[in-house]
């Protein structure tokens, strides 16, 4: 035997395994032959091709792992029990950059299915490691393993913790500075994920220097990043009033109204629940945004497109008419009701509609003038007509009847609450009927109006309970009225009338 | 004497007389002592009535005045409280008054000024058309740019498409198919191919089955490397004037390859932790693992055997494929004998031990 013959064994194996774990990779990212793999074993195969000599068979099994473990949380936690994550984070400081993407894909791929498994890969010391790996010289590298990090971080608040404790944040606020796209994309969703639990942690991103960087982002040309920035911003903003004021310092308006008008949906849906984030905290935020002309755009934001993405934009017209009479005017006057009313009627999703009529019933609350204003736009038997159906939702009942009190309480507007007389249930009712025994007693106009329209004859249909306060009211209504026509209107008035008839007497 | 005698002569009288008197008094001392009694009691009464009375009357003096003075007192004081009264609600409507119309004015002016807050409203919906306006042109704006690159990459498309159909223009001789000679003028895609340059011959890239990622991996084939080709001297420079070194001897000098000296080249960690790490790594490669390790090619132990079709028949083995490949039905066979060969036969053995020999013995 030469030499040649003995070499030649080897690199038939060294082919071998190559070949195998290239073919397993392939074959592990197709979910149809997943099934077949795990009966397989492929597990305990591909465990010892992770400390293989070669760094390809090593690359490639991790490769193959990972794409295991992305596919359901069953693999994950084989991958788990199997032991292989302590191998991985052994050798993910000592290997190459190809060999750390593939190790920190797994870790992803683990990560990403329960908080239990995201667990397991805190405790076998893999957030060090990462770490480590955020300063690596390579983009790639740096974006596998902000990624692991993110998807490690989303699960809780004690999750993030530990990703913070780890010393992650000052490295991914490195990252978004970075020129590669992808890169900053991904931190810019990991410190998103982080901040979102926690005022604590939100904090912590925010002394890192974060929000600066990604308020320079939000500009950026690409869709993707602006959707990550966006979210993150609103995710450090919704924790407290200092942490949206230290946002807003960071002159995001009126860059932010320009996402509004993007092309990009999801753009859209995060620029406007950053704005929400933001509004919802004071009357002097809002203010700042309806100065900033972000009533108008929000506005015009949901009167462009459908669906969930209106969601945002309608709650934070709900808040900003929510602290305070004038910003609920100033939603008024940008034009604010008809997109509301359209969102009520277009939407099919409860809560949307549930959303919708809440923010009417904000903006409608504070005074007679505001109240009018959103009768005038006809939402009233709308509302009325969402909380009688059957087929709507507790919550959307619950939202349209306070709506529906608020506004009634305020509204002296009597042509719009005419209509509401004929089908409101007697909750309702009350509050319909205390409106016009408020307004009747004072103006003469409308009295005559509402005795030709009709509505004294439907009061007097009303069957109140005497002593209640509903009666109460219909009493005040009987009396600005002459005591004959309070009769001819009342039930059962003609057959009094016939047995008046019946019983006189013929005087001859 | 005499006097004796008579007073002898009256002794019995006397007698008679005192006991007389003294009966009479007896008589009368009952009544006499009521009477005295009732005489005192009265005067006696008399007398402490009207002390009584005189205490009374200057009892009432006393408390009249006492109670005069105190009313006087108390009505001083309480005049003196209405009127305090009286001058405060005064005050307090002229204070409410004045708070009134100083606070209608503060809160016209500062809080709720409506013409302020009119002006306002008007402001912000002045503020929104021009947000409005220019969101429509950041919009307007951003579309156009699309519509640019989607411009740009037709066109590049198209050249390409020229350029690789660029075998379809029209010679001297033969029109193309773009530049028909029953038109006026040729296809703009004869002129577009006119001014491409045809597409070169694409080298062949060697695709391998695996996914790109794994392509595109340099399998430590090609470690990365700097670039360490030599500088290029200089072009035609002159010897400086003066007393300078040879240019190409300055630049030996300042190219030359470092050159460090044992004690640098030498590696920090001493030996026996050179050779520990060594041995670290040589474990960490020769790892053994005592967990069961099953290889594939063990998991059919596990499995149940699936025979064929035609060896799991219902009524037991078949013998095709066993003894036989070709099928047997005796029922169909016409006769229970071979079929006879049509070869000819070979004569001599057709004839063997049936035919005589001239001299009448069996062959």
């Amino acid at each position: 035997m030469s030499q040649r013959q003995v070499l030649q064994v080897f690199e038939q194996y060294q082919r071998a395994r190559t070949q195998f774990a290239q073919a397993v990779a392939e074959l592990a990212s197709r979910p149809q032959n997943i099934e077949t793999l795990q009966n397989a074993g492929v597990i305990s195969l591909l465990r010892p091709l992770l400390l293989d000599v070669v760094p390809t068979v090593q690359q490639t099994a991790a490769l193959a792992l990972g794409r295991l473990a992305n596919y359901n949380d069953d693999l994950a936690e084989a991958v788990v029990k199997g032991d292989i994550l302590p191998q991985l984070v052994c050798s993910l400081s000592e290997q190459n950059r190809f060999y750390k993407k593939a190790a920190a894909f797994v870790l992803r791929a683990v990560a990403k299915h329960s908080p239990q498994l995201a667990q397991a890969i805190v405790q076998c010391g893999a957030l060090e490691m990462l770490v480590i790996c955020l300063e690596d010289f390579d983009p790639g590298v740096k974006e596998a393993a902000s990624w692991a990090l993110e998807y490690i971080a989303r699960h809780n608040s004690e999750l993030s913790q530990a990703v913070v404790d780890a010393g992650a944040v000052p490295l991914l606020v490195l990252c978004i500075q970075e020129p590669e796209i992808a890169l900053k994309r991904i931190a810019a969703s990991t410190l998103s994920d982080i901040s979102k639990h926690s005022p604590e942690l939100a904090q912590t991103v925010v002394d890192a220097g974060a929000i600066a960087h990604l308020a320079q982002m939000i500009l950026n040309p690409d869709a993707k990043l602006k959707r990550q920035v966006l979210s993150a911003l609103s995710q450090i903003a919704k924790h407290s009033v200092d942490l949206a004021e230290l946002v807003v310092e960071a002159e995001i308006f009126p860059v932010v109204l320009t996402c509004l008008k993007d092309s990009d949906e999801y753009v859209k849906k995060n620029g406007a629940t950053l704005i929400r984030e933001i509004a919802k905290h004071t009357p002097e935020l809002s203010q700042l945004i309806v100065n900033a002309g972000g009533v108008a755009a929000v506005i015009d934001c949901i009167g462009s497109c459908r669906g969930t993405v209106r969601l945002p934009g309608i709650m934070m017209l709900g808040y900003v008419a929510a602290h305070s009479e004038n910003l609920s005017m100033a939603v008024i006057v940008s034009k604010g009701i008809p997109p509301l009313c359209a969102c009520l009627l277009e939407e099919q999703e409860d809560h949307i509609k549930a959303a919708a009529a809440w923010a009417l019933g904000q903006v409608g609350r504070h005074t007679p003038a505001h109240a009018r204003a959103v009768a005038v736009a006809n939402v009233l038997p709308t509302l009325l007509a969402m909380y009688v159906d059957t087929r709507s939702s507790e919550d959307l009942q619950m939202k349209t009847k306070k709506a529906l009190k608020n506004i009634l309480q305020k509204c002296t507007y009597l042509p719009a609450l005419e209509p509401l007389l004929h089908d409101a249930p007697p909750n309702i009712m009350k509050h319909i009927v205390g409106q016009f025994s408020k307004v009747l007693p004072h103006d003469s106009k409308a009295r005559r109006l509402f005795v030709t329209t009709g509505g004294l004859k439907k009061v007097q249909e009303i069957k109140a309970e005497p002593g209640s306060l509903l009666q109460e009211y219909i009493n005040t209504i009987n009396n600005c009225y002459p005591e004959e026509i309070v009769r001819y209107y009342s039930p059962g008035y003609s057959e009094m009338l016939l047995e008046r008839v019946e019983n006189y007497h013929p005087v001859l | 004497m005499a006097a004796l005698a008579r007073l002898q002569a009256r002794l019995s009288g006397l007698r008679e007389e005192y006991f007389r008197r003294n009966r009479s008094v007896d008589e009368y001392r009952k009544i006499e002592y009521k009477a005295a009694v009732k005489i005192q009691s009265w005067f006696r009464g008399c007398r402490v009535r009207a002390y009584l009375r005189y205490l009374r009357k200057m009892t009432i003096v006393i408390q009249k005045w006492w109670r005069g003075y105190r009313s006087r007192r108390y009505f001083r004081k309480m005049v003196k409280t209405a009127y305090f009264i009286m001058k405060m609600n005064f005050y307090n409507e002229m204070a409410v008054r004045i708070q009134k119309r100083w606070r209608g004015y503060y809160v016209r002016k500062y809080i709720h000024n409506y013409y302020a807050l009119k002006k306002y409203l008007e402001a912000i919906s002045v503020n929104n058309e021009i947000i409005r306006s220019e969101l429509q042109k950041y919009t307007e704006m951003k579309e156009n740019e699309e519509k640019r690159k989607d411009l740009e990459k037709k066109e590049k498309e198209k050249q390409y498409q020229a350029r690789k159909m660029h075998y379809l223009l029209s010679t001297e001789q033969i029109a193309g198919i773009y530049n028909s000679p029953f038109r006026k003028s040729p296809d703009p895609m004869e002129l577009l191919l006119r001014k491409s340059k045809p597409l070169s011959h694409r080298r062949q890239q060697k695709k391998s089955p695996f996914a790109c990622e794994l392509h595109d991996w340099p399998t430590c084939k090609r470690p990365p490397s700097f670039s360490t080709a030599q500088p290029l001297p200089c072009i035609g420079r002159q010897k400086p004037q003066g007393p300078f070194r040879d240019p190409a001897e300055v630049l030996r000098q300042r190219y030359k390859p470092l050159e460090p000296t044992l004690r640098v080249a030498a590696s920090i960690s001493s030996p026996l932790e050179k050779a520990r790490e060594e041995m670290k790594r040589e474990e960490w490669r020769n790892r053994v693992h005592d967990n069961e390790f099953l290889p594939f090619s063990s998991y059919h132990k596990n499995e149940k055997y699936d025979p064929s079709i035609h060896r799991s028949g219902k009524y037991g083995q078949e013998a095709y494929g066993i003894k036989h490949f070709r099928e047997v039905q005796p029922k169909k066979w016409v006769t229970d004998k071979d079929f006879r060969t049509v070869l000819p036969s070979i004569v001599l053995f057709e004839k063997f031990g049936k035919t005589y020999s001239r001299t009448g013995q069996i062959v």
